[in-house]
């Protein structure tokens, strides 16, 4: 387990290394001349207006609230779904259970009308 | 067991350090070392080639010949194009963060460069047999997520922000579908380790499960970010979206990525449900087991292609209320049905009346749920019809 | 003995390594004057915690910690900080009135649980070798999901998931109302 762990680590060096050396390879091939004007954010040839920090509405938020929850949920759903041949239909019945109470929410929340993007 | 750091290459290879008066735990390490430099050097190569195909692809799609002057059928184009990109000014726009600028295309590589960690490419020909391969898949798809925020945040462009945002809101959203349509292949097989998934099929999950592959390839092509999904590269809106202020090699990343995350992951729908590497003979002969799995993931790379050139892309609004409103409680819905019908049918594992039954069952419920929404459409038209009514015979 | 006695120097390296990341990620998240940045940094902490969940053997654990902290609860911090700030850098002072306390109890805690933890064995004691056929993921699913183990928790996670997300609509319904 712990090799397997520190094979990924390796991976997770080595996957940073190439890209990285791709942009420092472009960095030291490619020339530099900058001007105010190829440096000017892009916005199809108009000024930018004001600052770049756009406000949000807050239905992102909603609904990275709602994923989080789901999220949390899978995370008990997995080992429940590795064991299910085991237990056979006794687990089948809690996981039934286990869903039906969150799907309860996934309902609440639509009729409450988080679910709408608007 | 044999695989991609332990076989007799990299034991010989270990042992020719380990002659040289190296400690043999260092030799173990740097052995893996260079095997996962080969690794992602192949990777990268393909990646290279996938660049090509996706040129040649859409433009058949439409009805153009493509890349064909440098080389035979425009072979040597994209390494043109790489040099092009690597000697392409290096431009920091205004006010952009650099350090979160040029960190985001990095994360991004190694997001999709590390799922070939767990990549089944054959028996033998494998990275890590992780026992927790099918959460590792997400988990890594939550780095491509982080970077596409430092992309867009980092640009200091308005058109970036709000294209990495949305972008994100939906990556997240129908991250949900996509972790069900993993639990499915995971109730059938008893394991989230890939390899041990692709061992259980001994029928295809396709066959088994077909709503199970399609929940999979809508969630997943909202997860690539391509159309009818590709919120990012809203062209008329956001231009191009996170990476709007990236220019040369930078661009090129998240260019490359974005294939080679398509590619990835037509493989791992090879996996999950074309069954892998498994066909006549590849048992024996784990080299023919590669040769079908590179078969059935460019099928499955084409796929994704197919869509993404063949559908307009969906609002927003529209996306969410897919995803939310019919996606969500859908696959609940499929896994509850299939861990039931999967009990039901548990006497007769491994004979045809579990295979037929899982199938039968499958398309009943596809069937159920088309009715259903057959009969809300009609709903729906008939309450906006009631509204507006239409005359007869005129215009 | 010997291969162990070395995986055991190995994995200390890597914890030191890992663990002087996290407390200097950690000391970023709480002075950087850009709350983006403070996030990212935070990821990184994060980040490390799952990595010592994979120097622990507990790999479920590490891809759950990426899962949801990375995947899911910084994402929901830099929704938050892009709905609710409208100026990109904090300029008040990184300090308040009870710095000199905090610091003290700081001090004070650690301290203490470094007396605490002296007569410990724990620490000296190496852990109990695991066989090559241990199946952290099945012992797990298994104990979390049989009717003899914890069945009833697994149960009342859900509903306490459920509490979670009605608790979060109503807070979103009554921010929607005052727009």
């Amino acid at each position: 387990m712990q090799t397997e762990w520190m094979y990924i680590g390796l991976f997770l060096v080595v996957g940073a290394l190439i890209p990285a050396a791709a942009i420092i390879v472009a960095a030291i091939l490619s020339p530099r001349k900058p001007n105010p004007i190829k440096e000017s954010t892009y916005e199809c040839g108009i000024e930018t207006v004001g600052e770049n920090w756009v406000q949000f509405k807050a239905q992102y938020y909603i609904f990275a609230l709602i994923f989080l929850v789901f999220d949390v949920e899978t995370v008990f759903l997995f080992p429940w779904a590795v064991s299910l041949n085991q237990l056979g239909m006794f687990a089948v019945v809690e996981g039934i259970i286990f869903i039906g109470i969150l799907m309860a929410g996934l309902v609440y929340a639509w009729r409450k009308g988080m679910l709408e993007w608007v | 067991m044999d695989s991609f750091f332990s076989n007799p290459v990299t034991d010989w290879l270990s042992g020719v350090f380990t002659g040289w008066g190296m400690n043999p735990d260092a030799a173990h390490v740097l052995t893996a070392f260079i095997a996962i430099l080969l690794l992602i050097t192949v990777v990268m190569v393909l990646d290279i080639f996938l660049v090509w195909t996706e040129r040649k692809i859409v433009a058949r799609f439409q009805d153009r010949i493509g890349p064909n002057r440098l080389g035979p059928f425009g072979l040597i184009q994209p390494f043109a194009d790489i040099i092009k990109l690597i000697i392409k000014e290096n431009i920091y726009p205004k006010g952009v963060d650099k350090i979160v600028y040029n960190l985001a295309p990095v994360i991004m590589m190694m997001s999709v460069l590390l799922l070939w960690a767990v990549f089944p490419l054959s028996p033998i020909l494998f990275g890590v047999d992780l026992n927790v391969g099918v959460l590792y898949l997400i988990g890594v798809g939550s780095l491509g997520t982080l970077s596409i925020i430092m992309a867009g945040w980092s640009s200091n462009n308005k058109y970036a922000l709000l294209g990495a945002f949305r972008q994100v809101a939906v990556m997240i959203s129908y991250e949900i579908p996509m972790v069900v349509a993993l639990l499915i292949p995971t109730i059938l097989s008893g394991s989230m380790g890939i390899n041990d998934i692709v061992w259980a099929q001994d029928v295809w999950y396709i066959v088994l499960v077909p709503l199970g592959f399609i929940l999979f390839l809508i969630s997943a092509t909202a997860e690539l970010g391509r159309a009818p999904f590709d919120l990012t590269e809203a062209e008329s809106e956001l231009i191009a979206g996170h990476h709007i202020e990236y220019s040369g090699m930078k661009f090129g990343l998240f260019y490359a990525s974005e294939l080679l995350h398509t590619f990835t992951f037509g493989g791992f729908i090879a996996a999950f449900f074309f069954g892998g590497w498994r066909g006549p003979g590849a048992e024996t002969y784990p080299i023919l087991g590669l040769f079908y799995f590179l078969i059935k993931a460019t099928i499955g790379y084409w796929l994704f292609g197919w869509i993404k050139y063949t559908l307009p892309r969906i609002r927003i609004d529209k996306m969410m209320d897919l995803n939310w409103k019919f996606l969500v409680p859908f696959s609940f819905a499929l896994l509850v049905f299939v861990a039931l019908t999967n009990a039901l049918l548990a006497d007769f594992v491994g004979s045809w009346i579990y295979w037929v039954g899982m199938l039968l069952s499958n398309l009943l419920f596809g069937w159920v749920t088309m009715e259903i929404l057959r009969r809300r459409a009609r709903g729906e038209r008939e309450k906006v019809e009631g509204v507006q009514p239409v005359a007869e015979g005129g215009h | 003995m010997e291969c162990r006695e070395k995986i055991m120097t190995a994995m200390q390296i890597i914890f030191g390594i890992t663990a002087a990341v996290m407390v200097g990620s950690a000391i970023m998240v709480v002075t950087t004057k850009n709350l983006i940045h403070a996030a990212l940094w935070l990821i990184v902490t994060l980040f490390g915690a799952a990595v010592l969940f994979a120097t622990l053997n507990a790999g479920f654990i590490a891809v759950i910690q990426v899962v949801v902290y990375i995947g899911a609860i910084a994402i929901l911090f830099i929704f938050a900080i892009m709905l609710t700030r409208r100026e990109k850098g904090d300029t008040g002072p990184g300090l308040n009135r009870g710095w000199w306390l905090s610091a003290v109890i700081a001090v004070v805690v650690f301290g203490g649980l470094t007396w605490l933890l002296q007569g410990w064995d724990g620490l000296s004691k190496a852990a109990p070798a695991l066989g090559p056929s241990f199946d952290s993921v099945g012992l797990l699913a298994e104990t979390l999901v049989s009717p003899e183990a914890f069945v009833l928790p697994f149960e009342v996670a859900s509903v306490l998931l459920l509490a979670a997300l009605v608790g979060a609509v109503y807070i979103a319904f009554q921010r929607k109302g005052e727009e």
